[in-house]
């Protein structure tokens, strides 16, 4: 038998003295780490098969529970760490490409983590946000470029077709089948509840979602699966995929295990056959293209839905913006490196594409220069993580921006990145039914609702204490940002002064 | 009904065929793109050239062409006909679903690129000529047959079928397509593969007055995939 070199990385500590061998750990590890032993009467477990996700650890009774990362080290090495030996190993054993879930963990600057709001000091006074109205609405789609009059003067209405949200944010896709019918229910229901969208993904639309339609962004992605003209009706936009923060550059292939039973369904195709979504539209190799299949979309549905057209963070990201905002679409959703995936080859997670917070100041800047900025909304992904990632976004030139990772949090994901292996003891990133439920949808949707209202409030207290009373004046406002332990091209492609200046 | 299509932008003359509810005649056509998107359940007859787009997400309508068509035609379409007497541009039947697509000429390149089938639904591309390289690439449902009238070579071009993981393609041809991506298996269609593909070149016979008998008489080759899974082994969990 071959010799296995990898020791696992996390140990299961178990207390003994704690625990009572009530055997809830063995029931609610789907991978299978714990193992009841009758003989000696005592619980053991498999370190290798554990992937930290804290399903035991939180649903141990007596705290008997938890998991610390192993002991066991190689000889230290600054240039091979044990992280990258390990990969080596597993390639070595396996001959496969690396593949892994979730957003890149890897150790590049943050910089929404180098970025400092302003705040009313004696000169301007700040507003209290429980004391005055403060506006978080915002519109997106394309704003009309000229006001018409009829003959008798009259203002025509001749706005694009909006969306309306009752705050900056959007759930961004998931596909029903990388996640649950639970979590696709708790995110529709939250965003019916929150008065914002959540987003189909690639995978069609469940026929018990429709009913979600207002709130419902459906996408068109290479793979074209599950879109028909029912399905293209049924949302409040239409998201054409050109790219994901995760893996730009490359499709995406759900392998043919994972598609059963209502998987198959909405995404229309047999059991057991493969998905694959090519790495580009093979329809589209030029902005021409690409308006070609927004203007097929705009045709389907009458002209009354927004297209979004969702790219990748990359090199040059706000030329392409640039071409998109031409090429008819009516918002532009960009996804920084750091955004999740189900599954991702983990050298393209790691290695490809640049920072949301530059791609964005790049594109808004570019955009006003252009004297396009109007023709599209922008929408920022790739690790919004709290209320101030998000009024630092909006700063920097965002309408709106996606949350994915930080949802999948509030319904229980404790991002053990394991998603691509189907077996989420949250019942978050499986199909299986005996995990699907263990996600309740009643719950997860207001731990949703809890998490946005407590976002939205967080949102006005920032600017209020900005003396801003309303999110449309907040964006593009750079002026209440400050720079730390940036340079100056860093400052300059930001768009932003350093603090202290 | 008939429209003329003379002078009118696309958005102009999408907007009067989906006005009128009943069967469509559309006259000078010249250019125009995205006609019939989406449409149901009722008949469009086409003289002259429609743009980019002819029929993209169709489902049920009949399209009939007296002429050429451009690139895209039946983009992700769900159901319904488009009988084409011409040639076809590239992108032909991208990622169809359902219904059938008939041209009696050639056509472009990366003709019924990720074609798929679900249960009733299996979309069929007929093309009499010859079609350029990327045939069928990522096919994974449905049946591509390329007749190769008057051509005296394999009728297709480079590429035929990488990453097929469904479907069949048939090629009416004497020479063994060669060339072919490792996912792909070709051999002589037997009877039983034959007798797939048999209404369908009835109904191409049909619509543009040919002998069906004598073009099912010839040899085909068929190309099927290896596997459903092609990625299968290509991953190792991190």
């Amino acid at each position: 038998m071959a010799v296995n070199f990898i020791y696992p990385d996390y140990e299961v500590a178990r207390n003994y003295d704690r625990c009572i061998g009530c055997r809830v750990c063995e029931r609610q590890c789907a991978n299978e780490v714990h193992e009841y032993l009758a003989d000696s009467n005592k619980m053991v477990c498999d370190d290798a098969k554990c992937v930290n996700c804290h399903r035991c650890v939180t649903l141990c009774p007596t705290r008997a529970l938890k998991i610390i990362k192993s002991g066991n080290t190689y000889k230290e090495n600054v240039n091979w760490s044990g992280k990258t030996i390990n990969e080596l190993y597993r390639q070595a054993e396996s001959g496969g490409v690396l593949l892994s879930s979730m957003g890149n963990p890897e150790n590049y600057p943050v910089y929404f983590d180098k970025i400092l709001l302003n705040a009313s000091q004696v000169t301007n006074p700040s507003i209290d946000p429980l004391r005055e109205p403060m506006e978080t609405k915002v519109s997106l789609g394309a704003k009309p470029r000229n006001i018409e009059r009829d003959e008798s003067g009259r203002i025509l209405n001749n706005l694009p077709p909006q969306l309306s949200l009752s705050m900056p944010v959007m759930f961004s896709a998931m596909s029903y089948g990388s996640i649950s019918y639970n979590a696709h229910e708790s995110l529709a229901r939250a965003s019916e509840a929150l008065g914002i969208l959540y987003n189909t993904g690639e995978g069609g639309l469940h026929e018990d979602f429709y009913r979600y339609g207002e709130n419902t962004i459906v996408q068109v992605a290479s793979g074209r699966f599950g879109v028909h003209p029912g399905y293209l009706n049924s949302g409040s936009a239409i998201e054409i995929k050109m790219g994901q923060g995760a893996k730009p550059g490359i499709g995406g292939h759900l392998p043919g295990a994972k598609i059963v039973d209502d998987v198959s369904r909405t995404r229309m195709i047999p059991e057991g056959c493969d998905a694959i979504s090519p790495a580009p539209h093979h329809d589209i190799y030029s902005i021409e293209d690409l308006r070609q299949l927004v203007y097929s979309l705009k045709e389907a549905t009458n002209y009354k839905k927004p297209v979004i057209v969702k790219i990748a963070a990359v090199h040059n990201v706000a030329v392409i913006a640039s071409g998109i905002a031409r090429s008819g679409a009516d918002i532009i959703a960009i996804d920084g490196f750091r955004g999740g995936t189900g599954a991702a080859p983990t050298r393209i997670r790691d290695h490809v594409g640049i920072p949301i917070e530059l791609a964005l100041a790049a594109t808004d800047k570019r955009l006003r220069d252009e004297g396009i900025r109007d023709y599209v909304s922008i929408v920022v992904g790739g690790s919004i993580r709290s209320s101030a990632d998000i009024v630092k976004a909006v700063a920097l030139g965002a309408d709106c921006v996606y949350i994915a990772t930080a949802a999948l949090l509030a319904l229980g994901c404790h991002l053990c990145r394991s998603c691509h292996a189907g077996r989420c003891n949250w019942g978050i990133a499986t199909q299986v039914p005996e995990l699907v439920k263990r996600l309740n949808p009643e719950i997860g949707y207001k731990r949703l609702v809890n998490l946005l209202t407590a976002w939205q409030h967080e949102i006005k207290e920032m600017m209020g204490g900005m003396g801003i009373n309303s999110i449309e004046s907040l964006k593009g406002n750079r002026l209440m940002l400050r720079g730390v332990d940036l340079n100056e091209k860093e400052l300059e492609i930001l768009g932003i002064k350093h603090a202290g200046e | 009904m008939n429209i003329s299509a003379r002078n009118l932008d696309f958005k102009e003359l999408n907007e009067q065929i989906k006005a009128v509810g009943e069967d469509v005649c559309i006259n000078n056509c010249y250019g125009q793109r995205f006609i019939g998107t989406g449409l149901k359940g009722r008949t469009l007859t086409i003289n002259g050239t429609p743009g980019n787009a002819l029929g993209a997400y169709l489902d049920g309508a009949v399209i009939e062409v007296n002429g050429s068509v451009q690139d895209a035609v039946g983009d992700t379409m769900n159901n319904g006909k488009i009988i084409i007497h011409g040639n076809a541009g590239d992108a032909l039947g991208y990622a169809m679903r359902g219904g059938g697509i008939f041209i009696r000429g050639d056509a472009g390149y990366r003709t019924g690129i990720h074609m798929k089938e679900y249960k009733d639904k299996k979309p069929a591309i007929i093309i009499g000529g010859k079609v350029g390289s990327f045939l069928g690439e990522y096919l994974a449902g449905g049946l591509i047959v390329v007749l190769g009238i008057g051509s005296e070579d394999v009728p297709v071009g480079n590429f035929t079928g990488t990453g097929m993981h469904g479907g069949r393609i048939f090629i009416r041809t004497d020479k063994e397509p060669t060339g072919l991506p490792s996912q792909v298996t070709a051999g002589l269609a037997s009877d039983e593969d034959l007798r797939e593909i048999t209404p369908y070149i009835h109904e191409f016979a049909d619509y543009f007055s040919m002998d069906a008998e004598l073009l099912t008489k010839d040899r085909f080759y068929v190309l099927k995939p290896n596997g459903k899974n092609p990625y299968k082994q290509l991953y190792t969990a991190n």
